[in-house]
């Protein structure tokens, strides 16, 4: 079959939602698309750890580290299902970690944020996980056999995160004024990067429409924005909080919140390495794998030594 | 001004509580992404042991006294370094990896011999959360007992950092079985762990690890013959900072609910 043929055929499974498998044959920008989408979301998992890993030590009562410490973990695991859903369209988590660290493959910018307060924590998981499952769970359906059913599992814990940071907040709402405060600054901070987190308007968003052809993507950056918007607005109402946002108002004819103009300077500085966090992020994504490059060596000295007594053994 | 049996049971809840807190350090920075979730994961089942022992000691605390109102949180973000009861090694800095799974190896078969013979303690309820603890901590022993011989019979420099790890932590062992004063009591009771029978427990299954990792064993640390020891309330400088960073939002902001 020549390439038009088969490209025909991948498109027409698509469009009759049959889930493309590893051993499928497909084009190979689909695959590169979902490599890079696949890699990106595996690495701001890991990323993603290290803000809130942040406030592990100093969680204010054993219930919260126990949660913060369980969530973060959980984060790890979600990198782990990421990075193989990815290695089955031949690329290895060695050489994922070596686009991450040399800057080449992206991760979520929120993270090049900085953890100021434990009301942060709070934060992250109401706005910064609610904004992450708006985008997540359409990808349960995504085209891609092992990327969707990995998604399933995700979301799942990442509605958990949510709720439980909303909890969170809750308990600072309902506390003495300098809780009060504290909340009312997390929302304030975390509140414009939250909705960056959905991409740039659909007009500037140049891979969203192959995407959707090839049904990784369902719904566009702008309407997940809105639903999202939606949704919190109504929520900040239960903190008796506020978004900063003056503009952000109901608006009956639309059915929907209308709100503010997102400062999308601040969004493109921040991808491309002017937050206040991506050195030192990356920095320590590095250090990590630098020095435990010798660990990784004696495992794998040690296993290769066992390997051979055991043949030798055997014969 | 505790009695004996809550000090005891301050003594194994803060041990879990202060490995727990170096573990939950590696959080993120793990030399590889599945043992850093390994690593996450023994922080969080310290974290859970210690909640128990708490809880209880909070219990009988407020049971003696009902005007001091303990709570799992009191206990563990209210008290200064002097009031803590846990081993030296615990609060140990985590240093690199060698220095992490080593001390881990030394406290967690500690540990399972201190779990092991609460199983068959007279305070029912000492036992009960033994029993929960001990099918973790027979998980920790493994999981860094399977390290400690990676890195003895891995690569030149493996050893020579796990050497190393040996050389800074091995004089806190003695520690481990240095005696409180109410200890005799406790073990005439069958409340307590026996630390001689601990002690006979532990130097076997670093023995056997050792040999197996192919690094000879030390003679035992000398540490209990100094003056204090973490029983007495008596610690490293290591203690004082790692409270500081735990207690920071319980004491800058004193009475709040979390």
């Amino acid at each position: 079959m020549n390439t038009i043929d088969l490209e025909k055929q991948f498109q027409d499974k698509i469009d009759r939602e049959i889930r493309i498998e590893p051993r499928d044959w497909m084009p190979e920008k689909y695959r590169q698309t979902l490599i890079r989408q696949i890699s990106q979301h595996a690495h701001s998992e890991i990323v993603g750890m290290l803000p809130e890993g942040n406030w592990i030590t100093r969680a204010p009562s054993l219930r919260r580290k126990a949660i913060l410490l369980a969530k973060v973990q959980d984060e790890g695991g979600h990198g782990l299902y990421l990075y193989s859903a990815a290695e089955t369209l031949g690329i290895t988590r060695d050489q994922m970690y070596e686009q991450l660290h040399s800057g080449k493959a992206k991760y979520s910018s929120i993270f090049n944020y900085p953890t100021l307060t434990w009301a942060d924590m709070g934060a992250i998981g109401w706005l910064v996980d609610g904004a992450a499952i708006m985008n997540q769970v359409p990808l349960c359906r995504a085209s891609y056999g092992p990327y969707a059913r990995a998604m399933v599992r995700i979301c799942k814990e990442e509605s958990f995160h949510q709720r439980q940071g909303f909890e969170l907040l809750l308990s600072l709402s309902k506390g003495n004024e300098a809780q009060r405060k504290m909340c009312q600054d997390a929302i304030n901070r975390w509140w414009w990067p939250s909705i960056m987190m959905f991409g740039p308007t659909d007009d500037a968003s140049p891979n969203s429409e192959q995407s959707m052809r090839w049904k990784i993507k369902r719904f566009s950056n702008d309407e997940l924005r809105q639903k999202f918007v939606d949704m919190i607005a109504e929520q900040v109402k239960i903190l008796g909080m506020t978004l900063p946002d003056p503009d952000l108002k109901w608006n009956e004819a639309r059915g929907h919140y209308d709100f503010g103009a997102i400062n999308w300077e601040e969004f493109w500085q921040v991808i491309s390495g002017n937050g206040p966090c991506n050195k030192q992020r990356l920095d320590t994504r590095r250090k990590a794998w630098e020095d435990g490059a010798w660990v990784r060596e004696a495992a794998a000295a040690h296993a290769a030594k066992k390997a051979a007594r055991a043949q030798q053994h055997a014969a | 001004m505790y009695s004996p049996l809550i000090r005891y049971t301050l003594h194994l809840a803060d041990n879990a509580l202060i490995m727990g807190h170096r573990c939950s350090e590696w959080c993120g920075h793990g030399p590889v992404l599945e043992q850093d979730i390994a690593l996450a994961n023994l922080a969080l089942d310290y974290v859970g042991t210690a909640r128990n022992f708490y809880q209880y000691a909070a219990e009988m605390i407020n049971a003696a006294d009902p005007a001091q109102k303990a709570t799992e949180d009191s206990l563990a973000y209210l008290r200064d370094a002097g009031d803590f009861y846990n081993n030296h090694i615990a609060e140990l800095p985590n240093g690199d990896w060698a220095q992490t799974t080593l001390k881990e190896f030394f406290f967690s078969v500690y540990l399972q011999a201190v779990y092991r013979q609460l199983l068959n303690s007279a305070d029912t309820q000492l036992a009960a959360i033994a029993e929960k603890a001990l099918k973790e901590i027979d998980y920790h022993v493994r999981w860094s007992s399977e390290w400690v011989v990676r890195l003895g019979d891995g690569t030149e420099e493996s050893k020579e950092r796990l050497l190393k790890a040996l050389d800074e932590v091995w004089l806190h062992t003695g520690e481990l079985f240095a005696s409180d004063d109410h200890d005799a009591q406790l073990i005439q009771e069958n409340i307590a762990a026996d630390l001689q029978l601990v002690y006979t427990h532990w130097r076997t299954t670093v023995e056997k690890v050792f040999e197996e990792a192919t690094i000879a064993v030390p003679a035992p640390a000398k540490t209990a013959a100094w003056m204090g020891n973490g029983r007495k309330g008596i610690h490293t400088e290591h203690l004082g900072y790692i409270l500081a960073e735990m207690q920071y939002l319980q004491r800058a902001y004193p009475g709040c609910e979390w």
